[in-house]
Parts: C-alpha cells; sequence; structure tokens
C-alpha cells in the first residue's frame, strides 16, 4: 500500500497561480494537528504502555516531518488500541465473575 | 488573500464575473484548520466568496453582521457548538433560516444524516468532501 491515496491528488488539484503552495501548507496544518491531537491521545492514555510508545513514535515522525514514520507508527498505534481494548474487555470481563478483591499484577520494578 | 491554517480566513472569488456581489457568498464552518483550508480552497475554485470560520458561535457572530450569506457548510462534529445545533439555531432565527445549510462529517451515520435533513438541512456530505459533491449540491441549491 502506498503512502498517498487519491484523496491527496485532489488536493493538488485544488492548488493553483493563487495559491502555489497550497499543498504544502495544508500538508503542514496536518502535521501540526496531528501532532496536538496525538499528545492529547498520549495524556488520556490510562497506562497503556504499548500505545504510548507509538503515540510518542508518531509525534516523533511528524515532528521531523516524516510521513513514512507517520503513517507506520499510526498503523501501529491503531493496531495497539484494537488489541488493548480486546485485552481490557476480556480483563474486566474476568474481573467481573472473580469479584471486586482482585486487581491487575502490578508490574515489577514499581 | 486567503491565509491559511488562520482562524478566519475570507477569500475572494477567482475570476470575473463583474463584481463581489454577484457571486455567492458561501460561509465555511470547520474546527480542522486542515478542512476549513480545503473546503476554502474548493468553494474559491467553484469560483464562490469564502468565508471560513473555527467554531458556530463564530458563524453565529458573523452572520449577525454580515447580511449577504449565500450558503453555509458546516462540519458536524464541533466542540462547544456542533453543525447540528448550528443548524438549529439558523433555522430558528427568522433572518436567517432561509440560508441553506449543508453538514459534512467524517463519518457516515444514517442517523445523523436523517436528523441533520429533518431539521431543515439541504444536503450531508461525506468527508473528504470532494470539488465534484460541492457542485453538485451547490448548483442545485443556489440555482
Amino acid at each position: 500500500m502506498g503512502y498517498l491515496d487519491e484523496q491527496f491528488c485532489q488536493i493538488e488539484d485544488l492548488q493553483d497561480e493563487a495559491s502555489p503552495n497550497f499543498t504544502e501548507e495544508v500538508v503542514s496544518l496536518f502535521f501540526k494537528n496531528s501532532t496536538r491531537l496525538m499528545t492529547n491521545i498520549e495524556q488520556a492514555i490510562i497506562g497503556a504502555s504499548r500505545m504510548k510508545n507509538e503515540c510518542t513514535s508518531f509525534r516523533n515522525s511528524c515532528g521531523d516531518e516524516n510521513a513514512e514514520g507517520c503513517m507506520r507508527s499510526f498503523q501501529n498505534l491503531k493496531r495497539e488500541h484494537g488489541v488493548l481494548r480486546q485485552k481490557l474487555e476480556s480483563y474486566f470481563q474476568l474481573l467481573r465473575q472473580a469479584g471486586p478483591a482482585v486487581t491487575a499484577t502490578r508490574p515489577r520494578g514499581m | 488573500m486567503a491565509s491559511v491554517g488562520g482562524a478566519t480566513v475570507a477569500v475572494a472569488a477567482a475570476g470575473g464575473d463583474g463584481g463581489v456581489g454577484a457571486t455567492p457568498h458561501v460561509l465555511a464552518v470547520d474546527d480542522s484548520s486542515v478542512d476549513r483550508a480545503i473546503i476554502a480552497a474548493i468553494l474559491r475554485s467553484s469560483r464562490f466568496r469564502v468565508t471560513a470560520v473555527e467554531s458556530g458561535k463564530r458563524a453565529l457572530e458573523l452572520l449577525g453582521t454580515e447580511p449577504n450569506v449565500s450558503m453555509i457548510i458546516t462540519d458536524y462534529w464541533m466542540p462547544e457548538m456542533t453543525g447540528y445545533e448550528l443548524l438549529k439555531k439558523v433555522k430558528e432565527s427568522s433572518e436567517l433560516k432561509q440560508i441553506p445549510v449543508v453538514i459534512m462529517s467524517s463519518e457516515n451515520v444514517s442517523t445523523r444524516i436523517s436528523r441533520c435533513l429533518e431539521e431543515g438541512a439541504e444536503d450531508f456530505l461525506v468527508k473528504p468532501v470532494r470539488a465534484s459533491d460541492v457542485s453538485r449540491v451547490f448548483s442545485r441549491v443556489l440555482r
């Protein structure tokens, strides 16, 4: 799969003499906005360490304006988000079955 | 001159048609600076005069002072005031209710679409909005 699709081509089609740098301006806005959004997600993370790592990776890629890195870490982030959701759903299901006294095992070193 | 990414962008329509007054003035509302820049560029390429703002609140402020808005195109999901809430306020106002409103959303949710159309929206466009979507809707509504 490539890194850019038809939507990017449509953005480029909007570039004209009045806005000769339109595409680059939109891309800069994207990196600025997505970095901020990723930071918001990172701040909302509830101890999800793998997601946190991917957010950091995504943020770094945005800062470097590294589109390839952004796409890769974003795909990883989405995957980790899905995996985390499944695992936490299973976890809470088990908790409900086990009763109120059970909590997660604290990671070593904490 | 457009200022891409600025909170408010006023863009004159390209091309000469004899005067700004003859060119439909579209108010675009979107909290995303990226989407705001894109919709403004699409509207400009379709020869509309565009003012792009970042919130429903700002849109209502502008509608209170700018008498010649021909159409409103607004994002659905915005903080503080959604596009739906903006639509309702426009349609509840005796001064504004005749202005056609188009809703945009990145989510294709049928109940949301129905609710907006029932409230008086002219159309509901799923993002990413294309120039062909704008052309289709606007030529119908502004005919």
